[in-house]
Formats: structure tokens, sequence, C-alpha cells
């Protein structure tokens, strides 16, 4: 096991930021930890990172546990915290050269390692970090925590204000990593960057709801959901709303994704209810189940 | 009811020095239509939005917001429009009154308008019990739907949503997006800019901006159609790699 | 390549980071080193105890010889210059009211007379007392103008009893009051750039995140601290240097001492300030309250309460214990010490003593509370 947490607690005065959290993450495995703000996912990090001491429970990185051997944890792991936390005043290639040195060893070194991501941002590489674009950013950040070869990388939601491109390319990239052998744990609240991982924990309210690969968990979804359409958004919210066989009603995008309570549902049954109701222009259909639908039902 | 145009802007273009951050674009925006104002980080959508909301004067073209026009009366502008932040939207050490009282006495509503609105709000919401707190110590959810209502206050024409629900959880975006179908479907225009693809997908049109200029306008289905793909982000994606 | 080497690598690695920081933000480099300078040229011409020719107005009753030989005199010296001249008494008020005049001098009638009959004659100094320093300054001088007026008269004269009062300056005979400012100018400096910006620049590594990395990292949390503080001691003393220097040709400041004391009791309070910034840094969490706590906390006791501007003899006794436990009190002593009267260690070694023990328990204080993780 690559990174292993048992039972892991930790509270900030009067708030709980994790509770009871237990899972592993595998060798090599690309992990994702899918959840809102306030979830608890940068304190799991910061406590695997052995910036933080939990409260209960242990942890071990790389063999090593995150209290006692502290120390070669810091040797061996790459973090990629939530914001950007490199040298603005700093130019792309000292603040790459910076972080090889204080690891003890230099770009060259490692250069096979990063090239895939570096080449990228060379062109620039004596602009300064301040005034590159978010995804240039994110690229550089990413460089600088793979500078030492680390067996295990934290990345703290690489992708969190990031436009689709550099979110796209981004995720290509850790695929790529992930090919030399490097094990990944993602923090990410976009839930369908979920399916690009190779298994993920959603996780809410400091609690994990669910542990499974993306497929299987999508498929322990109890319902069907269907995808309704109206002329008029809200009225419709309302109907289904009112309507009382019902057993959920969320907007999702352009549809409105409704699952009912019975087993033997007739979609027909409900878009005669809402004709009644003055609706006009009804669609409904089938449709597949998202992770996201998933994370809305066991949060419920 | 034949739908007005309640924001009208014709090549409308912002240069700072050398650098042009809005390319003489040119829309329009529907009264009661929820509009989605799209683009990446530094694609120019904050400094356009700056400019209908009347804290920025254009270099150059021409804007009306509810009929005002955004060069002679921006301060006119200011009062018939709701505006929300992702960054900033209610003060943390203020309490959930103090705050409603706050922004109603800003925007010149009389003290028993505050009263009745104040009353009224909370109960929508729910936050009876926490109408004495700090809002600082409120969830993130609740802060956003409150920080909305608030933008709401003075019944504006329109109200302009500066990435509203990034962060938050899945159901209480889906409350948020519920109160914001809400607002379209009682008249008032809905202005939400994001750089959320997924976001998109519940408007009625998206405009998409890339490098100061708007490159896509249209219903998403209709945009979803004209790339030939299956979301908004791969809409995206198609534009931005040209 | 050997552990050493590695660590000297890193540290190296670290320090040349430092100084891109430094050298890349104009404020820094500003305070660094604009505020030395730009403090002391201000201290020296600007804020200032001297008088130079100030106006005066004389009311001379008596108009004889020996009145008119005094007057002279103080007109020709380059603190006065004789503004008005009264004829009666309502005058008095009406100059002082014009604003101009700061001093009025009056000689009773009679003056040679009675100074030949009694030895005694009397000349009244009114000064404006709405600028109390001047004032004094104003009656002082006058005084000693005076004092050497008689002592030519009563050259040749032998008058077995009389009893000349003399008294004498000393450390700073010509009274110059940028003689005095510039130990405190040094010291402010010193805890300023040491102080201030180590803590700045630490609590900044906080506010971006970057010390989050860092902390992830095998780098060692006194490696950190250590690359942090050295740049700013290495331009502290270049600071310090700066000021001595143009003290020394630009205000002619004797440096008696020895030169060698004064750069280890330089280097002794920087590394004071240092810790001291070190120890801000680790209770504060923005940059923000880092400045705040280094200008509340430090930059004002020193500047009130150092013995700087305000004597701490003449402070109220809960003041002056208060002074004890300011280090820049003990540096100021040493300083004035050195540069002025040209002491060495063996009457400065109590001062030193202190200042070393203040050190000591900072840096502890600042190691003990230093954190190797978030909270």
């Amino acid at each position: 096991m690559s990174i292993s947490i048992q039972h892991i607690s930790k509270s900030y005065e009067d708030v709980t930021a994790l509770k009871d959290i237990s899972f592993e993450v595998k060798e090599g495995e690309l992990f994702g930890l899918i959840g809102p703000d306030g979830a608890g996912k940068t304190t799991l990090f910061r406590i695997l990172t052995t910036l933080l001491f939990a409260d209960e429970g242990t942890a071990t990185v790389a063999g090593y546990d995150v209290v006692d051997n502290y120390k070669d944890i810091r040797n061996h792991v790459g973090y990629m915290p939530g914001r950007f936390s490199l040298y603005q005043d700093l130019t792309v290639e000292e603040n790459l050269t910076f972080f090889a040195t204080i690891f003890g060893t230099t770009i060259e070194e490692n250069y096979d390692l990063i090239k895939d991501i570096y080449v990228q941002i060379e062109p620039f590489k004596n602009r300064r970090a301040g005034k590159l674009s978010g995804g240039m950013k994110q690229k550089l950040a990413l460089s600088c925590a793979l500078i030492h070869k680390p067996n295990v990388l934290f990345l703290d939601e690489p992708t969190t204000g990031v436009d689709p491109v550099s979110r796209k390319e981004f995720w290509e990239m850790l695929k790529r990593l992930q090919k030399k052998g490097i094990t990944m744990l993602v923090s990410t609240p976009y839930m369908d960057e979920a399916a690009l991982c190779d298994r993920i924990a959603l996780i809410q309210d400091g609690a994990i709801l669910e542990i499974d690969t993306p497929q299987e968990i999508i498929k322990h979804y109890p319902k069907k959901i269907y995808d309704i359409k109206a002329n008029n958004m809200y009225e419709l919210i309302l109907y289904l709303n009112e309507y009382q066989y019902n057993h959920s009603v969320y907007p999702f995008g352009e549809f409105i994704h409704y699952t009912d309570k019975r087993d033997d549902f007739n979609p027909d049954e409900l878009v005669q209810f809402l004709k009644d109701k003055g609706l006009e222009n009804i669609t409904i259909q089938p449709t597949a189940t998202t992770i996201e639908d998933t994370f809305m039902e066991l949060a419920r | 009811m034949k739908k007005t145009n309640i924001i009208q802007a014709k090549n409308l273009t912002k240069k700072f020095g050398d650098f042009t951050a809005v390319n003489a674009i040119t829309f329009e925006v529907k009264q009661g239509e929820i509009f989605g104002f799209l683009g990446a980080n530094g694609a120019g959508k904050t400094t356009a939005m700056k400019m209908l909301i009347g804290i920025s004067t254009p270099t150059s073209g021409e804007a009306e917001v509810a009929g005002l026009d955004v060069y002679k009366n921006p301060e006119g502008i200011k009062k018939s429009i709701g505006y929300m932040s992702q960054k900033f939207a209610l003060y943390d050490d203020l309490t959930v009154k103090e705050n409603i009282t706050f922004f109603g006495g800003i925007y010149g509503l009389s003290r028993q308008q505050i009263k009745e609105k104040s009353t009224l709000l909370i109960n929508e919401l729910g936050l009876q019990k926490v109408a004495g707190e700090l809002v600082g110590s409120l969830p993130l959810g609740w802060k956003q739907k409150l920080a909305f209502s608030v933008a709401l206050l003075h019944d504006p024409k329109i109200i302009f949503l500066d990435e509203p629900t990034g962060g938050v959880d899945p159901i209480t975006r889906r409350q948020f997006w519920e109160m914001i179908y809400k607002t379209a479907y009682e008249g008032t225009t809905v202005f939400v800019t994001t750089h959320y693809m997924d976001e998109a997908e519940y408007c009625n049109r998206v405009s998409i901006m890339v490098d100061g200029k708007i490159e896509a306008l249209d219903t998403p289905k209709k945009l979803k159609e004209q790339f030939n793909v299956a979301s908004m982000n791969d809409v995206f994606l198609k534009l931005a790699r040209g | 390549m050997g552990r050493v080497g590695d660590r000297m690598k890193r540290f190296k690695g670290f320090i040349r980071k430092e100084f891109y920081h430094i050298f890349r933000d104009k404020r820094s480099l500003f305070i660094l080193f604009g505020m030395p300078i730009a403090q002391i040229m201000l201290f020296g011409f600007a804020i200032t105890n001297e008088i130079n020719n100030v106006d005066i107005a004389i009311f001379d009753k008596a108009k004889d010889a020996t009145t008119q030989e005094i007057i002279a005199k103080i007109v020709a010296s380059s603190y006065f210059s004789n503004n008005e001249t009264i004829k009666n008494e309502s005058e008095i008020a009406a100059v002082f009211k014009k604003g101009k005049v700061k001093a009025v001098l009056i000689f009773e009638k009679d003056f040679s007379k009675n100074l030949i009959r009694d030895n005694k004659a009397t000349l009244q100094i009114i000064t404006d007392a709405t600028d109390p320093n001047t004032a004094n300054t104003i009656s002082n001088y006058t005084n000693s103008i005076l004092q050497k007026y008689q002592q030519e008269v009563n050259k040749d004269i032998q008058i077995a009893y009389q009893i000349i009062p003399q008294t004498k300056m000393i450390y700073n005979p010509e009274l110059k009051s940028v003689f005095m400012f510039v130990p405190g100018v040094m010291t402010i400096i010193l805890m300023l750039v040491s102080a201030m910006m180590t803590s700045i620049s630490i609590t900044r590594e906080k506010e971006l995140g970057t010390m989050e990395i860092l902390l992830v990292s095998p780098i060692k949390p006194f490696q950190v601290i250590i690359g942090k503080v050295f740049p700013y001691i290495f331009l502290s003393v270049i600071n310090a240097i700066v000021i001595v220097l143009l003290s020394i040709f630009i205000f002619k400041m004797p440096v008696e001492g020895s030169l060698f004391l004064l750069a280890f009791e330089s280097i002794l309070f920087i590394i004071n300030a240092l810790s001291l910034g070190i120890l801000i840094s680790t209770i504060s969490k923005t940059q923000q309250t880092a400045m705040m706590i280094s200008l509340m906390g430090l930059m004002l006791p020193v500047i009130l309460l150092s013995g700087f501007i305000f004597p701490i003899t003449s402070m109220p006794l809960p003041l002056q214990i208060i002074s004890n436990i300011i280090p820049a009190k003990w540096f100021i002593i040493i300083l004035k010490g050195i540069m002025l009267k040209g002491v060495g260690i063996t009457l400065l070694w109590k001062e030193t003593l202190v200042l070393i023990g203040m050190t000591v328990f900072f840096i502890g204080l600042s190691i003990k509370k230093y954190k190797i993780r978030l909270e």
C-alpha cells in the first residue's frame, strides 16, 4: 500500500473537519478525493503530508508513519497545495532551480521525469511566475513538485479555477505520470473529473460517502434517472416537487433529473400530470447516471 | 409578452494601453433571460462586466443597460442592478440581520421596507434560527444563498452574478439554481459569468469569450449541435483549440 | 558529493533566492537603502537643537559703553541677529506677538554703573517658551556669551573673590545635536531593517503558501530560518557602515573608540533584532500583522523609551524600569560610549552582557515557538 489511512479524525476548535476516515491507495494508483469546499480534503492532505497532526487515527505514506517518520515522508513525497504556491517574483527557471536545490538535486538529473510538462513552459523560462497564465502556473507547480522524483504525489485541487483546456491537458499529464509508477492522490470539487481516476472516494462534511471505482459507484445508484424538460423550467421544478411520487428532483443543465419512488413508474403518467398543470413541450427520457447524481443521493 | 432587450452592447471595447481586454463585443440580453457569460480566466469577462455595471468606462462602442447609457448614466445603472460576486458578497463579521440592514440602507430602502424585506427573506431561506449570528459562522452554501437574496433586496431589473457557485456542494448548487430560475421567472434578468462550463448548461443562452472576443453565442443546445459535441465543456475545448 | 556539500548547496540556493526577492521588490529596496540615508540626513540637518540666526529684540535702558559692547558681541555671534530695538516696556509684548522675535534682552538702567559699583548688573532674558527647546538653548547661549565677556573684562583686574562660573560641555562640546542623534538613528534603522524585514519576509512565505512546500521538503526548519536571516545580517552590516561613514564624513562626527568594538557590538545588536524578527514571524500569520507588531512593538519603544529622544533619567519610574528590557537602550549607551566617549569594553561589558543575554533568550524562544507543522 502506498497510502494507508486508519480512522483519522480531526477537529478545529468547534468544527469537525474529518470524522473517522479510513482508506488505502495502492501503489501506482491514481486516486481521487471528490467533494465540495469544506469537505475536509485539504485537512486530510495536510495530515498526510505531515503538516498537521490528526486528533485520532494513524496513517502511513510510502511505508512511513506520518508522525514518527515525518522526515522520511518529506523526502519522498511531492506536494502541490491548493493555492498557487510558488514565488511570483522569481522566474520559471529560478523557481524550478530553487526547488531542485532544496531537494538536493538538479534540473538535469531528473529532467526526463518533468520533460513532458516542462517543455510546454520552457519558452517562458525567463518570465516571472506571477505573470504566467493559470494553466502555465499549474504546469510549473507540477514540475516543481516532481523535481525530486517523489514516490507519492499529493495534488490538492490542482484544476480549480483553471479553464477547460488546461484542465484536460493537466489530467493527460497525470495519466502519463502514472505510467512512470508514481502514486497520486488528487482532490477535486469537479464531479466530472472523477471518471478520470482509477478509484475515488466521495467526501462531504468530513466523512467518506463511498469508495470504489467510478464505474462501480455509478452502478450502485438505486434508481432510474429521467431527463425532463418543459417550456418553463421554474414551474416544472415546482410541479415535480409537488408530485407525490417523486424521490428526487434536481436541475441538471438544460434538464431536470427526476427519480420516482415507485418501481413500476410510468413516465406517461407524469407527463399527463404536468400537462394538466399547464406545461407544454414536455419531454421525458431515461438518462445515464453520473457521479454527481450518486453524490447527491448519498449526501441526502 | 414581447421580450425587450435589457442589455444591448455594440462594438463595446476596452483597452489598457496596448492591450485590448475587450475587443468590440456585440450582444444583447433579453428581459427575464438567464444569460451565461463564459470564458477562461483572463478572456475579458470581468472587464466586460465592469463596463456593464457602470464601474468602468468603455474605450469605445456603445452599451445600454436597463435602458440607460453606460457613458451618460453609470450611477443610474448601479441603482437598477444587483451584483453578487464569489469573492466578496457579505461581511463575515456582521450578523445576518445586520448585513441585510446595511445593504438595504446602501440601496436607499426605508427602515420599514428593510424590516419587511428582511423578515420575508429570512423566512424564505429558513434562516430564522441564525438571523442573529455572524455570517462568517454559516456554511458556504447558506452564505451564497443569502448573498444572492441580499443582492435582490432592492428589486433590481438585472442581477449580475460573478462566478456564483464555485466550490459548493452539488445539492446546494442546485438549490442555488432553483433560486436563479425563480428570479428569472419573476421577471428579473440574470447575467452569470462563470468559467465552469457545466454551469453554462443551465442558462437560456450563453456567450463564450476567447481573448477578448465573443466567439460563440446561442442556446447551449444549439451550440452543442453546431459543434456536434455532447457538452458545453467540449464546445469550449473545440473553440479554444480553434 | 558529501552531505556537508549538499547542505551548503541547499543553503546557497536558498540565499540566492532571498536576494532575488529583495532586489526585485522596490519597496523593500527603498526601506533597505533609501531610509537609512533619508533618516540620517533628516536628523542631521532638519531636526536639530542648534540655533542659528535667531531674531532677538534688545531693550537697552542703559545705553552705555558696556551694554553696547555686550550687544555687539551677541549680534556678532552666528546664533543671533538683532532684529528690533525696543524703546519702552509696552513694546515687549507687541514684538513677541508679531512672532518673529524669539527673545528679548533687557539691560537694566545704569548697567555699567552697577557693574562697577556692586560687581553686579542684571540682564533680563525673556524668551518665547512656546518652543521650549529653542527658548532653553537661547538662554544658555546668551549666558555663555556673557560669561565670555566677563572673563575678558575681568582678565586684567584682580578681584580676589570674584567667582567666575565656568561650565564646560564635554563629549559634545559644540552641542551638536547630530552627534546625539546618530546613535539613535542607527539603532532605529538596524531594528527596522533587521526585525521588520525578516518578520515580513518569513510571514510572506506563510501567506503565499510557499512555507507549506518548504515544510514538506527535506530542508530543515532552522535552515529556512538561517537562510532567511543571513541576507539581512549582510544588508544590515552594510547599512551600519553607510551610517557611520555618513556621520563621519558629512557631519564630522568623531569615532573616538575602537572601530572593531563598534563592529562587534553592531553585529550583536543586529542578531538581537533578527531574533526578535523571527519571534514576531512565529506569532503572526500575515505580513500585515508582522508589520503592525514590528512597528508598535519595536519601533515605538525604540523611539520613545530607549533614551534616543527623551532622556531616561527624566522619565517616571515605571517607564525607567520598562526601558531596561528594551535592547535599543543598551545599544544606544554602547554606541554613545564608543563613538563619543571613546570608552572600551572594560566600561561597556555590562551593557554588552545584557544584549548577549537578551539575544540568547530571543533565539531560544523563537526556536521553541517555531513550528515544523502548520498549527
